[in-house]
């Protein structure tokens, strides 16, 4: 049976799937009580639990989860990775703005961001927008430079230079509770009302559900300065900034004989205006209307089942629909073209993924994944793009003595179809290789070394090949290429205040070669895309965390250090060649420290952001300032008539600091949030 | 040890919590090789700076001292709130008062000539050049009234006082208007159409000062922009094209209004400088993805092609993006700016008129348009 799944383990897609429902009648022993546990339980104590063989993660990996999540003063996750190490968020500034993360400095294209196991796509742009994705029913956040080890995996996750996972919470009961109802009410600044509620049920002991819907409106509107020494000080209100936004969720979660499935819907519509850059302007005469209108729609299903203690596979499929209408009008601002655009896009995602262990020390994995994707759009002369992904990965694990290796290989094979004909770009075919090992030097220290390379690539997307006027579609994908060293050590105390201590530390290099940028043509306003740039990322990641307690307090403290430096080498003949790429600061860095004591909890962050420059130009002109914010909740809770409540109450920006990450886009400055939570 | 480390770390940044705002930026100061411009003193630079950037900027180059200061707007005018604004489109000289019309700042900013210190900012929606006639400023802008199809928007062209520096007035012409040229009493205004590709407008429209309103409209090309009268009182008036199948040219518009002729030769910016019009063109085909540049001068008493390229050292082959162009009109000495990739510092160069390098300097980013400061201000 081995051989005969060996043979096909590089055959297509379908394939898969025929031997693994052949698999799936032959092999139906038991498996070990703690195999194949889904991936969102290792997540539920804030402590790392490892997965079922290694220690730990063989490639850096950091975790966010459980209270420690909830405690941030963090609206969204773009919010909460602002906390991890080697991370750059850009954000655009209030609740609506769009916020992308960009990981050791290789653009946020290289970023794959998985929601529930499956990855979220967006062909037309590449870009997910993490300000969308609330906290609110989020169990964990986890970020994986390179790619998440685990051996059962779908292709698409080797398939991103670095990896962003969002686990959304899984039902719990406690005792013999059949229903879990929670109801979370948040206001504040910017005139923001956010109710969500949540209902879980457990229907029989195989099968639980869990609902949730979350509304949220602010009307983006705040204070924003912008002052000059002995000069000009200007204050001004941020306009057309609001939101007005609606998710709901069901997911279905079930058990099998050593195994488990789980089925999701999830729909999003958004209403929201772009504030635009705040520029020179005669205040107060443009009221800048460009609004957007997004719905978000998918369906996706999972499982997962140990058919032997030899034979393991999960399977993923999804289909998302997702609608974009933008408009900008002249009838409500004199100074702006007209513009109305609907977007439509349409992606179907299978995968199946295989894993055989042929000893304990040994296994390898093969996965097949197949994707669609599609694009249209109402613009001039637009070509409707269709795009075929077929994405098949191979990877093994062997763990010798203290010596944990892991390889693997990826394939790629992609064919874009347009309507409009020969407009398509030409097909893609490559192999990309990952090699990681980690090395613990004694049995009894939690301390390990790791080592990572990796190459991989990003296509261009719909927009970059075949946005009318724009587009190219001659571009090539993106290579970047990733060399990491690191360290890791944890350790339990038995005695004293400090109970746990992990620390990690990552030096890397990075390459980025063929980076897609927008290049001007022959005036402002006609840009194209070109395969023009070559950066070279040298960084350190660090990281500490640390859990105490002493007599009835219970604390936590984290500390994240980044150091970058990317420099762009793309034309040695530049007057700019080696400056610092846009928006990287050499330093930055976040702490936060929260402590517990009977009914109290306080929680305090501080983010810094170090000096940077918008243009690899690193002159006066291009410069920025350092920024650093200071964020404080307390919250305090009381049971009431068997209903758990809590009220948090949060400071942010407390010292009001007038800052951009954005070259114009302003960023909020003190404001407060009142959260009511109850759950029964 | 680790709660002390952060307790102190933290401690130490919350003192220096409130971040002290910057001075102004002070300008960068060059000393080039240029010297001996005739009857200019100098010349002020605009420099566009990226769509959203705010960074349009202003320099100055001083023929007297060969000093070329970059950026000489904030130090400048430190109460500017926010400085010169966002994309400086086109800068002028007139009365002595120096014009920057700032695209997508909506105004245009009215300076000292001499001292470059701020008078006034004049309101005009999506402003895009200027031009002048007997006290009078004429800004052509996009933003006309929106009609029932807001897609079928007409612009206008905005009359200052340049005395009280108001719109007095206002002129519906067509679609996406850009560069003016005045003869006689009348006002020529290239349309462009640029917001309705690919239905781009094909006419100049022609306004009657006395009146101030459109009289007729001349049907020329696709997509026009750029216009200089001769010392015949020719128009010369360039086409864009359509960026596939249609090439970007040059028109005469001739004395009795009508398109006397077309030079098949691309045209993206030009000059003027006696019959001599210099001209350099980039163009972008989107078929097959490649920009070609090209230079050219013109004959305007023959209205034939008298040279295909002006640099003639070499220098050419460093312009990546060619983006401005002036003749110092006493001197002939060709100034053209690099515009590079748009995000980085562009450079201007300096040739002497026989087309041979004389000095570089760096610039702000997407230099693009000259005034030539003449000594009798």
């Amino acid at each position: 049976m081995s051989n005969l799944s060996f043979q096909h383990s590089v055959s297509v897609f379908l394939l898969w799937l025929v031997q693994a429902s052949l698999l799936c009648a032959q092999h139906r022993t038991e498996r070990t009580a703690d195999a194949a546990a889904p991936d969102s339980l290792r997540y539920l104590n804030e402590v790392i639990v490892s997965g079922r063989r290694l220690a730990r993660d063989v490639v850096p990996a950091q975790t966010l989860s459980g209270k420690a999540l909830q405690r941030l003063s963090a609206h969204s996750v773009a919010d909460a990775i602002r906390y991890f190490a080697g991370v750059q968020i850009k954000d655009y500034g209030g609740v609506g703005g769009l916020k992308t993360v960009n990981i050791r400095s290789l653009g946020t294209h290289h970023v794959g961001v998985f929601y529930d196991g499956v990855q979220l796509g967006n062909a037309q742009n590449g870009q997910i927008d993490l300000g969308r994705f609330s906290l609110d029913n989020m169990e964990a956040v986890s970020l994986y430079n390179g790619q998440k080890s685990g051996a059962l995996q779908p292709a698409r996750d080797f398939a991103s230079a670095n990896t962003v996972y969002l686990t959304s919470r899984k039902p719990v009961f406690d005792g013999n509770k059949r229903d879990n109802f929670a109801a979370t009410f948040k206001t504040g600044s910017f005139d923001l009302m956010n109710p969500s509620a949540m209902w879980e049920r457990r229907w029989s002991s195989r099968i639980s559900s869990a609902a949730n819907a979350e509304y949220m409106y602010t009307s983006g509107k705040y204070k924003f300065r912008y002052a000059k020494k002995d000069g000009y000080d200007t204050t001004e209100v941020r306009r057309n900034g609001d939101v007005g936004m609606l998710r709901t969720e069901a997911t279905l979660f079930g058990t099998l004989r050593n195994g488990d499935w789980r089925a999701k819907a999830y729909g999003y519509h958004s209403e929201r205006g772009y504030p635009g850059a705040a520029v020179r302007e005669e205040p107060g005469r443009f009221v800048h209307q460009d609004r957007q209108w997004d719905d978000n729609l998918f369906v996706q299903t999972s499982l997962r089942k140990q058919f032997s203690p030899f034979y393991g596979l999960l399977l993923n499929g999804k289909y998302a629909y997702d609608y974009l209408h933008y408009r900008s009008d002249p009838r409500l601002d004199v100074s702006t073209m007209y513009v109305e655009n609907r977007y439509r896009q349409q992606e179907a995602y299978v995968s199946a993924a295989h894993e055989f262990t042929l000893s304990g020390w040994w296994n390898v994995s093969a996965a097949s994944d197949f994707q669609y994707n599609t694009l249209a759009a109402d613009l001039t002369d637009f070509v409707y793009p269709t795009r075929y992904t077929l994405l098949t990965a191979a990877a093994t694990s062997l763990h010798v003595a203290a010596w944990s290796v892991q390889a693997s290989v990826l394939h790629t094979c992609v064919n874009d179809d347009t309507r409009t004909a020969s407009s398509a770009a030409g097909g893609k075919s490559a192999f990309t290789p990952t090699l990681a090992a980690s090395y613990k030097p004694w049995r009894a220290t939690d301390f390990s070394i790791r080592t990572f390379y990796k190459r991989i690539f990003r296509l261009p997307t719909f927009n970059d090949l075949y946005y009318t006027f724009i587009g190219n579609k001659q571009l090539k994908p993106e290579y970047t290429t990733q060399y990491n060293a690191g360290a890791a050590y944890s350790h339990h105390f038995k005695t004293g205040a400090l109970q746990r201590l992990d620390v990690q530390a990552d030096v890397y290099y990075n390459e980025v070669e063929n980076k897609i940028v927008a290049m001007p043509t022959d005036n402002q306003f006609r840009w194209t895309m070109l395969n023009f740039g070559y950066v070279e990322i040298r960084g350190i990641d660090a990281s500490v965390h640390a859990q105490w307690q002493a007599g009835a307090v219970h604390a936590g403290t984290r500390a994240a250090y980044t150091y970058q430096r990317a420099q762009d080498f793309t034309l040695p003949a530049d007057a700019w060649y080696g400056g610092q790429i846009p928006y990287i600061p050499r330093h930055s860095g976040a702490a936060t420290i929260s402590g517990e004591y009977k009914r109290w909890t306080l929680h305090y962050s501080f983010i810094y952001t170090g000096e940077r420059y918008d243009s690899r130009a690193n002159i006066a002109e291009n410069y920025f300032q350092p920024w650093y914010t200071h964020d404080a909740a307390a919250s305090w809770r009381v049971k009431l008539y068997g209903t758990m409540i809590k009220i948090t109450t949060e400071i942010n920006n407390i010292f009001n600091q007038s800052y951009e990450v954005v070259r114009r886009y302003p960023m909020p400055g003190a404001n407060v949030k009142l959260i009511i939570h109850a759950t029964l | 040890m680790i709660k002390q480390t952060f307790f102190t770390f933290a401690a130490a940044l919350s003192l220096a919590a409130c971040r002290t705002d910057e001075p102004p930026l002070l300008p960068t100061t060059t000393a080039v090789a240029g010297s001996g411009g005739g009857a200019v003193q100098g010349f002020y630079l605009l420099n566009e700076g990226n769509m959203g950037s705010n960074k349009a900027s202003l320099d100055y180059f001083d023929y007297a001292t060969g000093v070329y200061s970059k950026n000489i707007f904030p130090s400048r005018n430190p109460h500017v709130a926010n400085e010169l604004g966002d994309v400086g489109n086109d800068i002028r000289i007139y009365g002595g008062k120096l014009y920057a019309v700032v695209n997508c700042s909506h105004l245009v900013e009215v300076m000292d000539v001499r001292t470059a210190v701020h008078i006034a900012a004049v309101s005009v929606p999506n402003c895009r050049y200027a031009a002048f006639h007997e006290g009078y400023a004429y800004v052509s802008s996009y933003a006309g009234p929106v009609q029932i199809d807001p897609n079928a928007r007409l612009g206008y062209v905005a009359k200052i006082d340049t005395a009280t520096l108001r719109v007095v007035d206002t002129c519906v012409v067509g679609y996406q208007p850009e560069e003016m040229a005045v003869r006689g009493n009348t006002l020529y205004v290239a349309n462009s159409g640029g917001y309705r590709a690919p239905a781009y407008d094909r006419t100049v429209s022609v306004i009657d000062l006395a009146t101030f309103a459109e009289i007729k409209k001349i049907d020329v090309g696709v997509n026009l922009h750029r216009m200089k009268k001769d010392s015949d009182g020719n128009l010369w008036v360039s086409s864009r094209g359509d960026y596939y199948g249609v090439p970007s040219s040059l028109y005469v518009i001739d004395a009795a209004d009508r398109v006397a002729k077309r030079l098949p030769l691309a045209a993206s910016n030009m000059a003027l400088a006696g019959d001599s019009l210099y001209i350099y063109s980039t163009e972008w085909d989107y078929a097959a993805n490649e920009q070609t540049v090209t230079y050219a001068i013109v004959n305007t008493k023959t209205q034939s092609i008298a040279s295909h390229h002006f640099i003639t050292d070499g220098t050419a082959q460093r312009i990546a993006v060619p983006y401005g162009i002036a003749v110092n009109p006493d001197t002939r000495e060709i100034f053209i700016t690099d515009a590079k990739d748009y995000v980085t510092p562009g450079t201007l160069y300096c040739f002497s008129p026989a087309g041979a390098l004389r000095w570089e300097v760096v610039a702000g980013d997407i230099p693009a348009h000259i005034v030539f400061h003449h000594k009798n201000f």
